[in-house]
């Protein structure tokens, strides 16, 4: 246990060093709880700026429990507690005094199901935009646009923005919510899931749109799908019981894992 | 013996018709036929009620019946609109007070009060509330309004009536919201919106229909209720003034009195109102059947 817990942290400085990114988020000791079930076992994992980490594992593994501690989303349950640090660019973001609200506000996460809000297309994507900003309507009206864009919705839904965003089919309202997570500006941006209710060409556009964001925002994504990791990410994490297992370049861990755990779930022998 | 053999119960199974044993048709045909006579004869009583009502009722309009207040006793002619108004004047009392309060409570109880002891609390008591005799209540507020003021009067009867609807919207909001998926509160919280900002414009407006038709059922519950109207609003035989106090004339009180009275009129009268509320009943359940539709149908 503790051979596989050191490992991940030795790749992780060479890694480091080779991307010459930044690291985003730094995870360090985390361990969580579901009331008195231990759901996160001295969990360390860092996450590098504007690359795509991918968090894979059997069900049950503990990663999207990961996932939900970087926005604190857990402490909308009272028996859900997380010990440890979690470091945002420097501030430990489960310190109790820090701001949930100011923190969801950068950190971004989109559901495994689409959860458009009952209302607008555009006042959809502008929610998260009045609720810190006091923007003039043209400013607004532009902030939507180049979210909606964004997001690879903007030319299907133009002509049709005060219809309610429930109407629209499951591909477009995870992008209607994306555009939305986008809206904000954040930092990171978490994907639990995102695909997994999607038909295969609506997770090709997802897929794609995840490339992009690239670009502008540090992104961790869950996923059940190992092609998808394999296709989307260039760091990827195997979780299993609770641990970090492995973490490394994405084409290192899945055509060299040096764990044998690994191995065996990226070649189908259990998960 | 089909147990002890679940195999070649299996083998059976596919060859329909001619293997079944005859015990089961019967007991099939016993099963069906008792419960088409049982909905017969509950379909049948209503109806026959129904049948009664509308007959008698429909003879009991007359040119008169909108337009002039209840007459004396013995004497001919005469209307229900005083009873009409005193009825919407008090309806519209209890609903008033009741909504916000019900809807505020049911709120607690979905969004704030969620992992609470208090909130069970409260739930269980609502549920008490829910079925208590609405006599009680009528007495609750005699208690509390009629005997200090020193009169009967219509907000007396609004508020028994509110009383009797809140524990109705607070049920129905609750239940509502707790329709809503919890995702969805997920999504507002991790865009950094507090949780009243999440309520407000996400919850409440994702289970918005359920909300009114639940306000639309206690509405149609109200209209109807007599026991707690005799302790407070009482009834009279003319226009009321406009503060309220002093007993208010109402269908349910009135229907009661000219119902048991010996006057023919009053009696006719009586089916009228009777046939009026029910009316007005049917409308504002299919009104609530209306509004929850498209939501059921999403």
């Amino acid at each position: 246990m503790n051979a596989a817990s050191a490992i991940p942290t030795m790749d992780l400085n060479r890694n480091h060093a080779e991307e010459g990114r930044a690291v985003r988020i730094a995870v360090k000791d985390l361990n969580f709880y579901y009331g008195s079930f231990h759901g996160l076992k001295n969990v360390n994992i860092n996450f590098h700026d504007r690359q795509v980490t991918a968090l894979i594992g059997p069900s049950g593994c503990g990663k999207s429990t990961l996932l939900r501690c970087f926005n604190r989303i857990y402490s909308l349950y009272p028996e859900q507690r997380a010990e440890g640090e979690i470091l945002l660019d420097g501030e430990n973001i489960l310190d109790p005094s820090v701001d949930l609200n100011e923190l969801r506000s950068r950190i971004g996460m989109v559901f495994q199901k689409p959860t458009p809000f009952p209302m607008s297309i555009y006042d959809n994507v502008a929610f998260g935009l009045r609720l810190y900003e006091k923007l003039p309507k043209a400013e607004l009206d532009m902030r939507v646009e180049e979210s909606l864009r964004k997001a690879a919705l903007w030319d299907e839904v133009k002509d049709k923005l005060r219809q309610s965003g429930t109407g629209l089919s499951g591909g477009q309202q995870q992008r209607l919510c994306i555009a939305r997570t986008v809206a904000q500006r954040p930092e990171v941006i978490l994907f639990d899931e995102p695909t997994s209710a999607l038909d295969p060409i609506s997770t090709g556009r997802i897929e794609e749109l995840i490339e992009q964001l690239r670009d502008e925002f540090t992104i961790v994504i869950v996923t059940h799908n190992m092609q998808q990791a394999a296709r989307i990410s260039q760091f990827t994490g195997f979780m299993y019981l609770g641990q970090l297992v492995e973490f490394g370049p994405t084409n290192r861990m899945f055509m060299n894992p040096t764990e044998q755990r690994t191995q065996d779930y990226i070649t189908g022998r259990f998960g | 013996m089909d147990a002890a053999n679940p195999i070649g119960a299996a083998e059976a199974a596919p060859r329909r018709g001619g293997r079944v044993r005859p015990g089961r048709r019967i007991a099939d045909r016993l099963l069906r036929t008792a419960c088409l006579a049982a909905t017969i004869v509950g379909a049948g009583v209503l109806g026959s009620i129904l049948l009664m009502l509308i007959v008698q009722g429909v003879r009991g309009f007359t040119p008169t019946l909108f337009t002039n207040p209840t007459p004396g006793p013995g004497s001919e002619g005469g209307g229900i609109a005083n009873a009409i108004l005193g009825s919407l004047v008090l309806t519209g009392i209890g609903i008033v007070v009741a909504t916000p309060v019900g809807v505020m409570a049911g709120t607690y109880l979905a969004e704030y009060g969620r992992y609470s002891k208090l909130a069970g609390l409260i739930r269980f008591l609502n549920d008490i509330l829910l079925s208590a005799p609405s006599i009680l209540i009528g007495l609750f507020v005699y208690t509390l309004m009629v005997r200090p003021m020193g009169t009967y009067s219509g907000w007396a009867g609004g508020v028994a009536l509110a009383i009797i609807a809140v524990p109705v919207i607070v049920r129905t909001t609750e239940d509502m919201l707790r329709l809503v998926p919890g995702t969805l509160r997920e999504a507002g919280a991790a865009l950094g919106a507090p949780l009243s900002k999440v309520i407000i414009s996400v919850t409440w407006r994702a289970a918005s229909a359920g909300i009114v038709t639940g306000i639309i059922l206690a509405l149609a519950r109200i209209a109807g209720e007599t026991a707690p109207l005799l302790f407070t609003a009482l009834n009279n035989n003319s226009w009321f003034s406009p503060d309220l106090i002093g007993g208010v004339a109402n269908l349910p009180v009135m229907i009661y009195q000219f119902a048991l009275s010996p006057y023919p009129n009053w009696q006719g009268l009586a089916w009228a109102g009777a046939l009026l509320i029910t009316a007005t009943i049917l409308v504002l359940s299919i009104i609530a059947r209306l509004v929850i539709k498209p939501q059921m149908s999403r």
